[in-house]
């Protein structure tokens, strides 16, 4: 489906906020992703919906490649072809009262969203964001203007708690965890607590809608495609 | 009206396009993007006596004109594939089925393949002899004419439909090998698979694979399996599956004039999930512009 390009700003050094306007409706959770066709690139690139309203998707993306470094460059005006509405997403109806929600670096974006419709569902949400340094902060203002807290952590203490996201969740008060970033941070997230928690995972992918079976992990009992059976998954399927 | 109808060791399908296996699963995913009855076929994801989980991941790599994967078979097994997979795909998808069978010896070919051919709607057992990305097996059997042969001979023994065998382009001679299972009794011939390929992270300064290797497919290799397929149909008279990075429905009509009755569309429903609906829309207009009738009319110039 073709989307037309209204937004391509540059938020820090390496992260762009992109605003696709389009049909909306095969989007069903946050969390959920779209795979963008990039001129140039064979292989569509799979992007998190930061988040979306009936008309616009945003997606908050770094730059870590040839593909994402050709999206920064695009132009407002152009149509882009997207699949939209992949993967599965957080599922909303298990979390608390009040949720946290953890994302490590380009892990927050999706955390947008999960916010926006969890205050929608009456609940409490915090959001609690790590970084390396100051500089690199990005969506603070988002979070800030829904009215949910946002907590942030640095590794070098430029902002926020010095350290990891860890070190800030000892002094929250939630029910559960909703979570996305690097792996060494979710293992060390699931060290630091026994709650229920919703882990988005990233991987490699062809498809991104189940077919080629590019993108499969082993789980608790069976394999899952982390396109279609995830991006998200339950604390308890996971093998660390 | 265009008559897009080919026929296949007598299996008639109402036109050409078969998506290959690997890359549509068992056509449950493709439900959300149209209906896959318009497919003249369907080959479903290689399957083993066993269940396996394939390689480890990163599995997927990009290169210019196309991809690389190593997922390595990964498929539920073949009993399970009875017992739920058919079963599901049956109740969305009304043409003949292609089965496609791996395996890592002659009796583990053997055993899938007098299991599947079994099967209501498979009319057509596609034995892939040249997946690149298993030790100990798949290509194994297809880079020789003495193996091919006698993986040809053995499945021949137990199956009561057509057997076609899946070629690798990873050899010296492919025609010798085509020949070899011609003459071991196979009813057609199918190729060609991936090319065994690599890519390297520079940052990492490691292979992108989890399986340092892979294979390519995709538009690139679309000249290769044309040559091979005009290769292998101007020295046997079995029928040929063209298949390689077949991503349009001009590549269509040059592949089966290069000599297939039949093409696979692989690669390209991966990144365009609609390329078989698209490709099958276009071909009469294609068919129009060249003054093409009947698509069985052009094949091999």
């Amino acid at each position: 489906m073709l989307y037309r390009l209204v937004e391509n700003t540059q938020l820090t050094a390496t992260v762009w906020r992109m605003k696709l306007e389009g049909d909306t409706s095969a989007i069903k959770a946050p969390g959920q992703f779209v795979q963008l066709t990039v001129p140039g690139f064979y292989l569509r690139r799979p992007i998190s919906i930061c988040d979306w309203d009936d008309t616009t998707i945003t997606l908050v993306y770094k730059v870590v490649g040839q593909g994402t470094e050709t999206m920064s460059a695009m132009k407002t005006g152009m149509e882009l072809d997207v699949l939209n509405g992949l993967g599965n997403g957080f599922d909303t109806s298990r979390c608390g009262d009040k949720p946290l929600l953890i994302g490590g670096g380009v892990g927050l974006p999706p955390m947008i969203g999960l916010c926006r419709q969890l205050l929608a569902e009456g609940k409490h949400p915090t959001v609690l964001a790590g970084f390396n340094t100051e500089s690199e902060v990005f969506l603070r203002d988002a979070v800030e203007a829904m009215g949910a807290p946002f907590v942030l952590a640095t590794m070098d203490g430029s902002a926020g708690v010095k350290g990891l996201v860890t070190d800030a969740m000892a002094d929250l008060d939630f029910t559960d965890v909703c979570a996305c970033g690097p792996l060494p941070m979710l293992k060390a997230i699931m060290n630091a607590t026994d709650k229920p928690a919703q882990l988005s995972f990233e991987e490699r992918m062809g498809c991104g809608f189940g077919a080629c079976m590019g993108c499969t992990v082993k789980v608790k009992g069976s394999y899952k495609r982390i396109c279609k059976d995830g991006p998200v998954l339950d604390r308890e399927e996971v093998i660390w | 009206m265009k008559d897009l109808s080919v026929t296949l060791s007598g299996v008639k399908l109402d036109n050409p396009i078969i998506p290959a296996s690997g890359t549509y699963g068992f056509g449950q995913e493709f439900l959300p993007y149209y209906d896959i009855n318009i497919l003249g076929s369907l080959s479903f994801k290689g399957t083993t006596a066993e269940s396996r989980f394939g390689n480890p991941t990163p599995r997927i790599a990009e290169c210019p004109g196309g991809m690389l994967n190593s997922v390595g078979l990964q498929n539920p097994g073949v009993d399970h594939v009875i017992a739920h997979e058919l079963p599901e795909l049956r109740k969305v998808f009304h043409k003949p089925i292609v089965a496609n069978i791996s395996g890592f010896s002659i009796e583990e070919y053997v055993n899938c393949v007098s299991k599947l051919t079994k099967e209501e709607q498979v009319e057509i057992l596609e034995v892939n002899i040249s997946c690149p990305n298993v030790h100990g097996g798949g290509m194994a059997f297809g880079t020789s004419p003495e193996a091919a042969a006698s993986v040809t001979r053995a499945v021949k023994e137990v199956a009561t439909k057509p057997v076609y065998i899946k070629l690798s382009p990873n050899v010296t001679d492919i025609v010798s090998i085509a020949k070899a299972c011609e003459d071991a009794g196979a009813d057609g011939l199918s190729l060609i698979n991936t090319l065994l390929g690599m890519r390297i992270d520079l940052n990492r300064r490691k292979p992108i694979l989890a399986n340092v290797m892979g294979g390519y497919s995709g538009p690139g290799i679309f000249p290769v399996a044309v040559r091979m397929v005009y290769q292998v149909t101007g020295a046997v008279k079995i029928p040929v599956i063209g298949m390689g990075g077949i991503s349009t429905a001009r590549d269509v009509i040059e592949m089966m004039m290069a000599g297939a009755k039949a093409v696979q569309v692989g690669a390209a429903n991966l990144v365009n999930p609609y390329a078989c609906k698209e490709i099958i829309e276009q071909l009469s207009i294609e068919m129009e512009k060249l003054h093409i009738d009947r698509l069985s009319d052009i094949q091999r110039v």
